[in-house]
Order: C-alpha cells, then structure tokens, then sequence
C-alpha cells in the first residue's frame, strides 16, 4: 500500500480505515478483532459468551454485535453478565448481517473505534455476526481472524459441503459434540470433510455449554493474540 | 418552488369588491418594560384588515387580540404583523377567530407575513388561531422569529386544509427562529394542488390539520425536554415532541381536523408557565 | 474530473452504512402505508419532495465549495427531531470514512476534524462529490436517488415486495428525481448571496413523527 503511505504524508490527519492499518490514530496498537460468524443457532453468541467469562480476567475484552432484530444477541449478552454494559455495542444491520460484516463494514469499524475510545486500550475485540448463511464471511478490512461455527445438529454433510465460511475461516468451530449420538451425525467423518476442505486450517469440536466447553477456542484466541501482540507489522 | 399554478377561483370569490384585492396592510406591535418591571404598548397600530385589540391583563404582561376584521388573506393581499417585546418585556398576543385564506378575484398568490423579535429577558407568546387554506386559494405564509440569547418564546401554528368537506387551497408555509444569531429552526410546508407529495404517506396521508407547538427558553439548554410521542385518543392523530438542536421544545402533531391538532398540543404539556 | 465517479459514489454497494436504513420505509410499512409498488411510490414521491428535497440542496451547496460548517448548523436547523439528526451525523460519519478512503481531500479531513462525531450525511456526500471533481448537480442527483433508493431496499426486504415492481418505481420517480435536483441546484447557487436561508427546508411531519415512534420501538429490522 505505497499509495497510503503517499497520502498519510500529504494527509496527517487521517483516520485508518480498516483491519488493514494496525495501529490507532495516536500510534497505539490496536486491540485484535476476531470475527464470529456461522449459520442462526450453531452457537456464535454462546461461544462469544464463554470466551468473555474464560478471558475477561486476563483480558481487556469488548463486544460487537450484528443483530438480524435491533440488539437480541447485545440483550443476551447483557442479561447473562457476561460483561460490563458498556463494552457491548450493537450494530443494526438493516436485515443483512453479512452485509455489515462483509460488503459494508463502515458501522462495525465505526463500532470497534468508539468501544476503544470510550473504555481506553482493549487486548480483544470479538465481532459476532446473526445467523447466516454458509457464504457469510467477515471482510479484511473489519477482522484479523475469524471463526467459522457451526453444529453438527445442524447436518453432519455442512464440513462436506464447504463455502466460504466452512473453507476460510481461520478456525472451524464444530459444536454441540454432545449432541452427535442423538442427531446421528458422525464426527469423524465431518473431520475427515473439514480435513479435505480447509487442509492444515484447524478445527476444534466443542460441546460450548460443557464444562471447560470453550477452552480449545479459547486457547486458540490466545495463540492469535500472542501473533498479534508480537507484530508481524 | 416547484409549485403550479392554482386552479380557477371559485365563482363566489367574486363577490370581493374590487377595493379589497390587492390590499397592502401592516400591524406594529411593540411592548417594553416600564420601570415597575409591568410591559406597556407604546405603539398598537391595527392597518385594514388586521385590527389590534389591547384586553386588559392581570398581571405585569401586556395582552394583544388580533380581530380579523374582514375575510382575508384573498389573493393578491399582502398581509404583515410586526411585533417586538423590548427588553424583560412580556407580550402575549392571541386572535380572536381563525384566519382564511379565499380565493381571490384574480388567480394571484397571496401573502402573510409575521415578524417578530423578542429582546433580552423578553417573553413573547404568539399563539393565533388556526389558518385554513379554503378551496381554491393560494396563500403564502411566512413567521420569522429573532431571539435575543436570554429570550423566550412560546408559539403555536396551526394549519387546516380546506373547511369541512371541501378541498384545499393551495398553502406554502416557512417559518424560521434565529436565536443569538444562528438559525434554530427552519422549516418549509407546502400543501395543497400542484405540490407533488404533499398528500403521500410520507407526509400526511389524509390528515388535513397540522399544529406546531415552538417553546424556545434558555433553561432547556441544561434540561432538554425529553422525546415523547403522543397519539390521540379518540383518532387517528399523532404527535411527536423533541428537543430542537438548541434550547427549544417543539411539537408536531397531525390529524384529521383542528380540534385533534389542538389537544395533541395541549396533551403535550411543555412547561410554560414561567 | 471523471462523471463515472457519480456511479460510484451513487452505487448502492458505496460502503457508507446506508443498507441499514430505510428511510421511514419501516415504520410505514408497519402502519400499512407502504403495502405494494403504487403505495411504495407514493411515499418515496413524498420524501423525495421534503427531505430529499433539503438534502439534495445541502448536497449541492456542499459541493460547490459552500461553508460545510455553516450546512451543517442549516442541517440542524431543518432537521427538528433528535432521532433524524442522530441518523444523519452517523450515516455522515460513516460517508465520511468512506469517501475519504476513496476520494481523499484537505477539505475531506477538516470536516472530519471539525465534527468527529460526524457531519450531516448530506454535506459530507456533498464534499465527497466534490473531492471526487464532481459538481452541484451530480451531488444532489445522488442524494436524491438514494433518498427513494433505500426506502424502495428496503420494502423489498420487508414486504418480499417483487424486486421487478420496486425498480419500476425508482425509474417512474425520474421525473420527480430530476424536478427536485433542478429545484435543489438552484437554491444552492443562491447560497453565496443570500446564505443557507436560500435552501429547501421542506419538512415531511410524518416522517417526522415515525422516525421518533420508530425509534423507540424495542424490535426493529432497520435503523431508521
């Protein structure tokens, strides 16, 4: 991006735009953005939930919501505690969660940079969009990673069946192991499936509302956050 | 404007003798404070058709009726009252019937025009009677209001779109508040044949009275009124009141006739009793 | 300059926020207003003559190099209820994001800098046209395409209104589209002379009083 360096020199003042700029406007660097997406009831918000209860004492941790219906998924959050009211924002979406996410990520970005002025230097910002579809991918410019859930009552063909989310995401959450024996979903051949689809990209099987359900994710958010925090940039 | 012209006058506005067309009048009011803190009128001057009343006052405020003399505005006419409440002045200013605006005998536009300026520690209330635009008229209406830092101002306007089973004229409306030099209320209406819209859903989908309730007053600088939405009771009126970008209430309400406009303004209860 | 720059900048996809938004469409279609194609029309032809009509003038004075501070307070003055205002200075900041990533100016940032919170949307898609080398005329025929644009989105998204009828609608506003620029343009010319009282301020009341009554509801799809 030589031409932005071009016109950060002709334009002192300007704001980042994107993911792609990792430091804020006074130099600091950013708090990590990890995106949350996947199709309407695999468990994004329950896994958002379980990750701000294992983290938020090691970390300073802020929330964004995409709602489908003005701020359900923010309610839920606020009703379970999982956090201080003031470090969960909801994103009205106009009907479109992947949009917002995806094609215009403007009141997201403008979301993250008011959470970080107002509550001051944040380690992790986790973006949840509502339930979508298997296209539904977080843009670049919103997220530095992104996690894929789905739930294997949701059919044990979705890993075979890939798309965007289930191929790209940079970790594959497969939920409700639970569940398996009573759906008849075969776990290990949805491994097999992500396996062929995502090659070395991981996949971690999770029952989330388990005891410990959320530590492989939780782990995981920490590796990124040790990536991030030693700046490849 | 993108206004066309007004269909044909009704046959019956030719009964105006030709003495009342074109007629150009201005009423000038201005109150200020003597020493006793009590407001008189030095000047009360009634023109044509807008005749000034004082009505006694029981207490410091100076009270103004204007009585509307004779059916105006009709096309052509060029009606304008001025009012000033001079400094820690308190001028109160009513009508004693509803304005019409009637066709004329020539298809002109006609014109009413209030101007009123409110001092340093000024109250000013304008608050007419409703304006009816009647079947085949073409009226403009503008209210400008200059306020003082420290004035306040309480005014109220009302619009209702032909008499009772009939259609409406055509009613183009501005109504614009400086206060302390920067504009905090600028606002434009135009009902009636030949304004595109104007009867859409997005406007006021068959209601045919509209009322503004203004409330302009320092103290809501530190206290804004909350928003508050209202509907009538017994129809399908609604109303909406908001804090303006500045110290001022204002209420919106439509309905279908201007008794409803009325109680939504009234039900609103924006505090003006200082 | 380059006219293409107005399809940009007039694209729906123009990432500036306004998907999640529609423009009074939702309260309308809650209360039955907006119930088909002829019905969609009529209100789009009613904002388009109110408040499409003031933000293409503010568009248009914007982009010929008018005060954006002084359109601004204008904004302001002409937008009376705080859930209008509010949509407005977001959806302006969020323009603002947009259009200096894609049409960076001086003028772009002082705006920006003046008014972090944002500018009335209008202004700032005026100086955005105006960066992008496009003039008065080209600023509010975007404004005023996006002001039926994103109610007749919008109503397709709510009422599975058949995308072939919404699209008919916008093509049979062009009239009014190009009445309410032409309108829009010639008020903004005025503005050196006579000041931002030259500018429309035609007002919708029921835009008005459902855009407070929409945003208090507790369940909604849209923004506004």
């Amino acid at each position: 991006m030589h031409l932005d360096h071009d016109l950060d020199e002709k334009f002192p003042h300007r704001h980042t735009y994107s993911a792609a700029e990792p430091k804020r406007a006074d130099g600091t660097r950013r708090a990590l953005r990890i995106g949350l997406g996947g199709p309407v009831g695999s468990g994004k918000t329950a896994t958002v939930a379980a990750l701000c209860r294992r983290l938020r004492d090691e970390l300073s941790i802020a929330v964004v919501t995409n709602d489908i219906y003005t701020r359900e998924d923010a309610e839920f959050l606020l009703r379970e505690a999982v956090l201080p009211p003031e470090r969960i924002t909801a994103v009205e979406t106009g009907a479109c969660p992947h949009t917002a996410i995806r094609d215009d990520i403007s009141a997201n970005l403008e979301a993250v940079e008011d959470l970080e002025d107002e509550i001051g230097p944040l380690d992790l910002v986790l973006v949840e969009s509502g339930g979508d579809n298997l296209t539904a991918t977080f843009s670049k410019g919103l997220v530095d990673f992104q996690i894929f859930v789905i739930d294997v009552a949701g059919g044990d063909d979705i890993p075979r069946k890939g798309g965007p989310g289930v191929t790209t995401a940079d970790l594959l959450v497969i939920n409700k192991t639970d569940l398996a024996p009573y759906v008849g979903s075969d776990l290990e051949s949805m491994a097999r499936d992500a396996k062929a689809q995502r090659g070395d990209l991981p996949v971690a099987f999770t029952s989330i509302k388990g005891e410990n359900g959320v530590a492989p994710v939780a782990d995981w958010v920490r590796e990124c956050l040790a990536k991030w925090t030693a700046g490849a940039a | 404007m993108t206004l066309a012209p007004p269909p044909p006058a009704p046959t019956a506005s030719a009964v105006v003798p030709p003495a009342a067309r074109q007629l150009r009048a201005t009423a000038r009011i201005a109150a200020v404070a003597d020493p006793y803190g009590v407001s008189r009128l030095p000047v009360l001057d009634g023109d044509g058709p807008l005749a000034l009343r004082r009505l006694r006052s029981h207490d410091a405020a100076a009270r103004v009726c204007v009585v509307g003399a004779m059916s105006a505005p009709v096309g052509g006419d060029h009606l304008r009252i001025e009012a000033t409440a001079g400094e820690r002045s308190d001028l109160r200013i009513t009508a004693a019937a509803a304005t019409i605006a009637l066709p004329g005998h020539h298809p002109g536009t006609a014109r009413y025009d209030v101007a009123l300026d409110v001092a340093d520690g000024a109250r000013l209330d304008w608050l007419p009677e409703p304006l009816i635009s009647a079947a085949g008229s073409d009226l403009i209406q503008t209210t400008t209001v200059d306020l003082a830092p420290t004035a306040r101002l309480v005014l109220r306007e009302e619009q209702v779109l032909g008499r009772t089973g009939e259609a409406t004229g055509r009613l183009a409306a501005r109504l614009t508040v400086r206060r302390a030099g920067r504009v905090l209320l600028d606002q434009e209406t135009a009902y009636g044949p030949g304004v595109p819209g104007w009867d859409s859903s997005a406007v006021l989908a068959g209601h045919r009275a509209v009322g503004q309730l203004l409330v302009v007053d320092p103290a809501f600088e530190e206290q804004p009124v909350p928003v508050r939405t209202l509907a009538a009771s017994d129809g399908p009126g609604q109303a909406v009141i908001t804090p303006l970008a500045g110290p001022a209430a204002l209420v919106t309400a439509v309905a279908p006739d201007a008794l409803a406009v009325r109680r939504l303004l009234e039900a609103a209860a924006i505090p003006t009793g200082w | 300059m380059s006219r293409a720059a107005l399809l940009v900048l007039a694209d729906g996809r123009f990432p500036a926020g306004g998907h999640a938004h529609s423009g009074g469409a939702e309260p309308a279609v809650a209360a039955g207003r907006i119930r088909d194609g002829g019905s969609l029309e009529e209100f789009c032809r009613g904002r388009l003559h109110t408040a499409g009509l003031v933000a293409a003038g503010l568009a248009a004075a914007a982009a010929a190099g008018c005060d954006p501070l002084a359109l601004d307070e204008a904004a302001d003055a002409r937008t009376p209820v705080p859930a209008l205002r509010t949509t407005a200075r977001r959806l302006g900041r969020q323009m603002m994001r947009a259009a200096r990533a894609t049409w960076p100016s001086p003028e772009l940032d002082a705006l920006a800098a003046a008014r972090p919170r944002g500018a009335h949307q209008p202004v700032v898609l005026g100086l955005a046209a105006r960066s992008a080398g496009l003039g008065p005329e080209d600023a509010a025929y975007a404004v005023a395409y996006e002001t039926v644009s994103g109610p007749a989105t919008a109503a397709v998204r709510l009422l599975s209104l058949d995308p072939f009828d919404a699209t008919a609608v916008l093509a049979r506003l062009a009239p009014d589209m190009d009445a309410v620029v032409a309108e829009a343009v010639a008020a903004a010319a005025r503005v050196p002379q006579d000041g931002t009282g030259a500018l429309p301020a035609r007002s919708a009341p029921l835009l008005d009083i459902t855009a407070e009554q929409h945003a208090a509801w507790p369940v909604r799809l849209f923004a506004s």
